[in-house]
């Protein structure tokens, strides 16, 4: 059986072939108890053929694929409904009972299934602009380096600590008579004296980050749209979690014409479309969360930010004077606009009122756009956390 | 991968006796294997013939499937496989009474394999043997050309889709029943149509006269002969004209592709030919869902519950059986759909309902009550399975009455604004929209051709039979990309799109904005549709209207 290194070694020789590529990392997230959803990275492919599309022109607007049904019941009752925002309650008190014992079986699933998808993700990402802030807490990423002694073996013979450890050895023994004449051909050498340096972990300690994660769930968002926002997030999440060993920590915001926090990646993941869209509201709530928590002082602060760009606040007015408030202390904001395809060439509210606004190039280091197509695929998502994170 | 012991063989041969005598006929041999539900998922992207041959993508679904299994682990009961000798696998860990019901239900898809006309072309063809020589040859072609071989592959499947299954089958059935064209077919179905394109009010009549010719033993063709003189030479030169058979695209692009023509790249020829085979294979499969899993669940049903080894497991039978075979409240099951309607047809035939006499009645306690007990229904029910496919079974009988037994609807999904929640409700209980609604489930590749006669100066001029549903537009690209590298040559693909992009979208958005709902008022305009063309040529893909 092929292993998926293996296949994205024959999925990168398509394009020297002068075809895309076809392999798509997926994930499926399984929702655990706990906060502990385990996140499987697995290969998907497509067949393309001419097929027929499945959107029907014909249906009315708000009116979903029509199915089958039975029971009790005349023509025009409802039967069921479904909430389409996502009760915090229902889900059980999941969140509630996150112990540090509990969490790390899950941390270990994830960890090892990351892996995968963390090789894929270059290791050249680097979250931007990382300030010494704070002591609290150390975000570690591992290098290797010639730092322990060891003595006996070693990759290196560090010769001045050899040379010390033989004198110190000769001196015990009492074979250096006359300190100002030493005859070093005297010298009795043990094995356990040469000092060798030898290759070990190191931590590279750096300053904490705290990275926020907004999303528009809202009616406008259904379909593939959401699919590229969500895989973004997700790679960029994994990258985070793999790199940064998590160590990062993340919040989770939701937003339609209100924005809520969720509170772990899963919720965030999975939640369906709801109602309108404010933009603003998620940024809003970024700012209170900030405030109320005291975290500018501790934290890098990033903040991403996926939408399909509709904004019932057309001229954004709202949104800017958030985002200008999050810029005062943010390290870096970057905002993924997935356009739907019926766009066109046409600008969206958000792409629009961003650039006229001008944070975008007074900010430039700050904040980052990248706008892609609903139909876009790994390489131009990664190339977008690349731009986002650049 | 193991047979099943001689303990449970014995419980199957018992099985196949009984379903014997009960009407159902299949070959005397078969094999049962026992598998992990690891080894299914290593199948199941070879759509279960183990010897079917290697390619990545198969790689690919059985390592994502994997993953879902470490998610969501399923234990499936079975599966067969339609080939002679009929193949099925089954988990290791079924009781003995769950066995019964299982190679019932087993036997049911052997037997639906092995009797449906759809079938027919897979009757003769030893599909394991033959997988297994193709997937040698194309392991032999992998050795020499490496990975074009896995692109050859990929863009053939990439029209596997558009195989002229039906035609081919039509073939195997006209060859068979050697019936020359006679003078009265040719008269209407040809000469009156496509030769002198008589109004449809005449070609009526015609019929009309004919039928009464058919009574008073009138010569018919005195008057045709009479009025059309050239009648009986035209008929001779039909007699004589070879029946031309119109190739789908892999057959078209395999004979006359230049690219192809040439010494290296004839081995293709052997890839698309064996991908196409294997997709021909798999056509009728995928057109009789319904009726398959419907025929195995009626009939594991009807023998396990007429078996005395049922004795003791009723309510485990019942669990069991509920799980497969029960209609969800939204949604639908085409196991419990296909059983029912089998049910319902055997019914409905055993109390003579498909009469005339019943036709005629308006009430509905009259038709509840009528029962001529023909009692016929058993037989009946064994040519349903033989001569529908999943279309034609739910065209003709799903009926009000099938609906109202069953208490069935078209069950409606809409967004609710004030409660902000997604509503399901009972939007029709018309058998009409009910078979729509299905109809709209089945299998329905498009219908795209070779269009002869602007195939010309190096270009494959493909048009698209338009049924009121576009193509996946997503897809086009990397589909052309592929024939345009099968056919050596710049691709055109004739289709149609909406005239009005956005509109739609526009009209969706603006449910959402109560900011501009003065446009919401406006009634969705019927689509207007607007021919395009797509044109690829190195590898670069442009659209243009028509």
């Amino acid at each position: 059986m092929i292993t998926l290194d293996e296949l994205l070694e024959k999925d990168r020789r398509r394009e020297e072939d002068g075809f895309k590529r076809k392999i798509r990392i997926g994930r499926i997230v399984k929702p655990g108890t706990g906060g502990k959803e385990k996140i499987i990275i697995v290969p998907t492919t497509v067949e393309e053929k001419f097929v027929h599309d499945e959107i029907r022109l014909e249906q009315e607007p708000g009116e979903g694929e029509p199915t089958g049904g039975t029971g009790e019941g005349e023509e025009g009752e409802v039967i069921g409904e479904q909430p389409v925002r996502p009760q915090e309650g229902e889900e059980g008190e999941e969140g509630a009972g996150e112990g540090p014992g509990q969490g790390e079986g899950g941390e270990h699933e994830l960890e090892s299934n990351a892996y995968e998808l963390g090789k894929v993700l270059s290791q050249d990402f680097q979250l931007p602009n990382l300030k010494d802030k704070g002591k609290k807490r150390t975000l570690a990423r591992y290098i290797y380096d010639l730092t322990d002694k060891n003595r006996g073996v070693g990759q290196i013979l560090d010769k001045k600590a050899t040379l010390k450890r033989i004198v110190e050895t000769n001196i015990t023994l009492g074979n250096i008579p006359d300190i100002d004449n030493i005859d070093t051909t005297k010298f009795i050498i043990s094995p356990r004296d040469l000092i060798y340096r030898i290759l070990s972990r190191e931590k590279d300690f750096e300053s904490q980050a705290l990275v926020f994660f907004l999303r528009d769930y809202s009616g406008s968002m259904s379909g593939k749209v959401t699919q590229t926002v969500v895989s973004q997030h997700v790679m960029l999440y994994s990258w985070l979690l793999y790199q940064y060993e998590k160590q990062v920590e993340t919040r989770f915001i939701l937003h339609d014409t209100e924005a809520k926090e969720v509170s772990d990646f899963y919720k965030y993941y999975s939640y369906k479309v709801a109602g309108g869209t404010k933009v603003a509201t998620a940024f809003k709530l970024v700012n209170d969360i900030v405030e109320r928590e005291n975290l500018a002082r501790d934290y890098n602060i990033y903040v991403f930010h996926g939408t399909d760009g509709d904004d019932w606040d057309k001229d954004g007015k709202q949104t800017i004077a958030e985002i200008e408030k999050i810029l005062t202390y943010v390290s870096r904001i970057g905002i993924s606009i997935v356009e739907h395809s019926y766009v066109g060439s046409k600008q969206t509210e958000v792409e629009n009122y961003l650039k006229s606004s001008g944070i975008l190039t007074k900010h430039s280091n700050l904040i980052k756009m990248d706008v892609l197509d609903e139909n876009a695929d790994d390489s131009r998502i990664i190339q977008g956390i690349k731009q986002l994170i650049s | 991968m193991e047979l099943v012991s001689q303990h449970v063989k014995g419980i199957m041969e018992e099985c196949k006796l009984r379903a014997m005598d009960h009407g159902l006929t299949f070959d005397d041999e078969t094999l049962e294997y026992i598998v992990t539900n690891r080894d299914m998922i290593e199948l199941s992207p070879k759509v279960m013939i183990p010897t079917l041959y290697d390619y990545w993508v198969h790689d690919v679904r059985v390592l994502s499937g994997k993953g879902m299994y470490e998610a969501y682990p399923s234990n499936p009961f079975e599966t067969v496989i339609n080939t002679r000798p009929a193949i099925s696998f089954y988990n290791d860990n079924n009781p003995d009474w769950l066995n019964v019901m299982i190679f019932y239900h087993v036997l049911g898809h052997i037997d639906f394999f092995q009797n449906n006309l759809f079938y027919k072309n897979t009757w003769d063809i030893d599909l394991t043997g033959q997988a297994l020589s193709d997937k040698r040859m194309i392991a032999k072609l992998r050795s020499e050309k490496g990975r074009w071989v896995d692109y050859a592959i990929e863009f053939s499947r990439g029209i596997d889709n558009l195989v002229g299954y039906h035609r081919e089958l039509n073939l195997n059935i006209l060859n068979e029943s050697k019936q020359p064209l006679n003078r009265t077919d040719f008269y209407f179905d040809i000469f009156l149509q496509k030769i002198k394109h008589i109004s449809h009010n005449d070609y009526l009549k015609e019929i009309t006269r004919y039928n009464e010719g058919l009574h008073n033993n009138g010569d018919f063709f005195n008057l045709v002969i009479n009025k059309y003189p050239e009648f009986e030479e035209l008929y001779r030169k039909e007699l004589l004209i070879k029946r031309k058979t119109e190739l789908d695209i892999m057959e078209y692009i395999i004979r006359n592709s230049p690219f192809l023509k040439e010494d290296e790249n004839e081995w293709m020829k052997t890839v698309m030919q064996i991908v196409r085979n294997t997709s021909l294979y798999f056509q009728p499969q995928i057109r009789t869902k319904i009726m398959n899993e419907g025929w195995a669940s009626y009939w594991h049903e009807y023998l396990f519950m007429r078996d005395d080894r049922i004795c003791g497991h009723e309510v485990d039978y019942a669990k069991v059986n509920a799980g497969v075979t029960s209609m969800p409240k939204v949604g639908l099951n085409p196991y419990a759909l296909g059983m029912r309607l089998f049910q319902h047809i055997k019914d409905m035939e055993d109390r003579d309902c498909y009469s005339f006499e019943y036709a005629l009645l308006k009430d509905e306690i009259g038709k509840k009550k009528f029962n001529k007990a023909k009692a016929s229904g058993a037989d009946y029910i064994l040519k349903v399975r033989e001569n529908f496919n999943d279309f034609t079974f739910i065209n003709s009988f799903i009926d009000q009455e099938f609906m109202t037994a069953h208490n069935l609807f078209v069950a409606g999904k809409r967004f609710n604004n004030a409660r902000m929640s997604i509503e399901y409700y009972i939007k029709s209980k018309k058998a009409e929209d009910y078979k729509e609604m299905l109809v709209d489930t089945l299998y329905h590749p498009p219908e795209i051709f070779v269009d002869l006669s602007l195939t010309k100066n190096g270009v494959l001029y493909l048009n698209h039979k338009f049924e009121s549903k576009p193509l996946k537009t997503d897809y086009i690209e990397n589909t052309m990309i592929g024939i345009e590298y099968l056919w050596g040559g710049p691709v055109h693909l004739e289709t149609s799109e909406p005239a009005t992009p956005g509109k739609t979208a526009a009209a969706y958005a603006n449910f959402w904005d109560p900011a501009s709902q003065q446009t919401e008022e406006k009634k969705p305009e019927p689509v207007k549709w607007k021919r395009m063309l797509y044109i690829m040529e190195n590898r670069k893909l442009h659209k243009r209207e028509l």
